[in-house]
């Protein structure tokens, strides 16, 4: 009985148990909650002369931050480079006197980023930082290929006391093996006293 | 001869007013629109152009009309560009019965404020708002795009569908008035307004005309969240414009029309004839934007049933109901 089944599945969607009365008042509470509407502030905030002040986690701008002495943070490592969904980040790496690394150069193009803060979460050093600055466009494409001195700014960002080389226990010219924060000093190997 | 020829001035220089006013309302009406659906939404609403973005229609037109105007490979092209005139033409063509005010008296003659008072107006104003279906169809179906043809194919149903209860309903304003004239219709109500005494053949009516204009509660022919644009998707430019404007006259010709049946036309006290239909019109156009910002579309299903199972027994019921009534 392919009708008698069809009746079936139909009939309790069917809203026919719902009085004129009951409509009516649907209706007139729908028309009434527009009309209030009509009578309050609207909350559009009129963007080039309100702004917002944005979160300070929202990702817009990259730029690259230095540590509590002054130094880059940047280490050259490439990881920002590897996760990057669009490669729209290259480097240089490169050593100096102290035994720091750095990039020689740093290029983004923010052509092509995406601005999903993968390179942000990859960074071992808190460098590579997004900026709630998201006011970024340019009329000539090429102004958007940022290189180092235009991503570099004089502050540690969202991260201010962390200072990569004083807890990697990797050893330069300022602190040698053992000196670092929470680091134990080596382990003779040619000796086995306690 | 020269009697003619002062018609003839006469005939054109009306006609030229009800065009220019009624363009320049149309593309005003878009302002009002946007700008009380906007506070509906407790949004600003366009407020850039101009003051208060007063000059939004005519950067709207601007735009427009510098536009490309694409035209699909695939299309039929000379159907494809016809299409638009044929919405536009037949909304502005059903103003042309409507009458404006009482007779003005120019140089000792006596000049009818109405481009043509013919004796069967209300059936033109049926066979203009049939031929708009046309335009609807053709549009989506010249585009050779899916979303146009259902588009296209959706608005002829339910045009089609919706034009029987809007007859109907005014079956019982034609036995009242006792004439198609839309002026003796007028004139009928001249001591009191027939919403008074065809409440029910009011609602059918205006139910049916948001149907005929494809508005909010019944816009699936062009139901953006299913269909793009419905059937004009593949438009562009000023082609789309006139889609755009015909659907804004049409809500004017069917404030001018529920306002001629039911709620007097041009008559009323104190302020002049025109003044009084222009208030009757806007009343009626904010009433369906306010209607825009509250009711959610109908599914395809329940527009059809509301059509034929609801609006046409109960037009027909009530035509039976005032002839009873009349005859007794």
């Amino acid at each position: 009985m392919p009708s008698e089944n069809r009746k079936n599945r139909t009939k309790p969607a069917q809203s026919s148990e719902v009085s004129l009365a009951e409509t009516l008042k649907a209706f007139g509470c729908g028309f009434a909650t527009t009309a209030k509407h009509l009578l309050r502030k609207p909350i559009t905030e009129q963007y080039p002369e309100e702004k917002r002040q944005l979160p300070p986690r929202s990702r817009a701008r990259i730029v690259l931050t230095r540590d509590p002495e002054g130094d880059e943070r940047c280490v050259a490592c490439y990881l920002c480079s590897a996760v990057c969904p669009v490669s729209c980040i290259s480097m240089q790496s490169a050593q100096r006197e102290d035994g720091r690394r750095y990039a020689v150069w740093f290029r983004i193009n923010f052509g092509r980023c995406i601005y999903c803060g993968l390179c942000e979460e990859a960074c071992p050093t808190s460098a590579i930082q997004l900026t709630p600055d998201f006011e970024n466009c340019r009329r000539d494409i090429l102004t958007l290929v940022f290189e180092k001195q235009d991503l570099l700014v004089d502050h540690g960002g969202k991260d201010r006391e962390y200072n990569f080389y004083r807890h990697a226990g990797i050893a330069t010219d300022g602190a040698g093996k053992g000196a670092h924060f929470d680091e134990d000093q080596p382990v003779d190997p040619t000796t086995n006293l306690p | 001869m020269i009697n003619w020829i002062a018609g003839f001035i006469v005939l054109l220089i009306k006609s030229g007013l009800v065009l220019g006013i009624l363009l320049l309302l149309a593309s005003y009406l878009v302002w009002v629109e946007r700008k009380l659906l906007a506070r509906l939404q407790v949004r600003l609403g366009p407020n850039r152009a101009g003051k208060f973005g007063l000059l939004q229609p005519i950067a709207d037109a601007i735009k427009l009309l510098t536009k490309e105007d694409i035209v699909p490979a695939a299309a039929d092209r000379p159907i494809f560009l016809l299409a638009p005139a044929v919405v536009a033409l037949t909304a502005l063509l059903m103003f042309a019965v409507v009458p404006v005010g009482r007779d003005l008296v120019l140089f000792g003659r006596s000049i009818p404020m109405v481009i043509s008072d013919i004796n069967v107006a209300l059936l033109m104003v049926f066979a203009l708002s049939s031929l708009g279906v046309y335009g609807v169809a053709l549009g989506g179906w010249a585009s050779n795009s899916k979303f146009a043809l259902i588009g296209g194919i959706r608005g002829a149903a339910q045009m089609v569908s919706y034009e029987l209860p809007l007859g109907l309903s005014l079956v019982p304003v034609v036995m009242l008035a006792h004439s198609f004239s839309l002026v003796d219709i007028v004139n009928a109500q001249a001591a009191y307004p027939f919403i008074l005494v065809q409440p029910l053949a009011f609602a059918i009516f205006v139910i049916s005309a948001m149907a005929e204009s494809k508005r909010i509660p019944f816009d699936l022919p062009e139901a953006e969240n299913e269909l793009g644009a419905g059937f004009h998707t593949e438009y562009s430019g000023m082609r789309f414009g006139l889609f755009f404007l015909g659907e804004y006259v049409h809500v004017q010709v069917l404030g001018a029309l529920v306002s001629v049946f039911f709620l007097g036309g041009w008559r009323g006290p104190w302020l002049p004839g025109p003044a009084w239909l222009f208030v009757k019109i806007t009343i009626v156009a904010l009433i369906m934007i306010w209607v825009r910002g509250t009711l959610p579309r109908l599914r395809y299903d329940q527009l059809m049933a509301m059509c034929w199972k609801v609006l046409v027994p109960a037009a027909l019921v009530n035509i039976v109901i005032t002839g009873f009534v009349i005859l007794i």
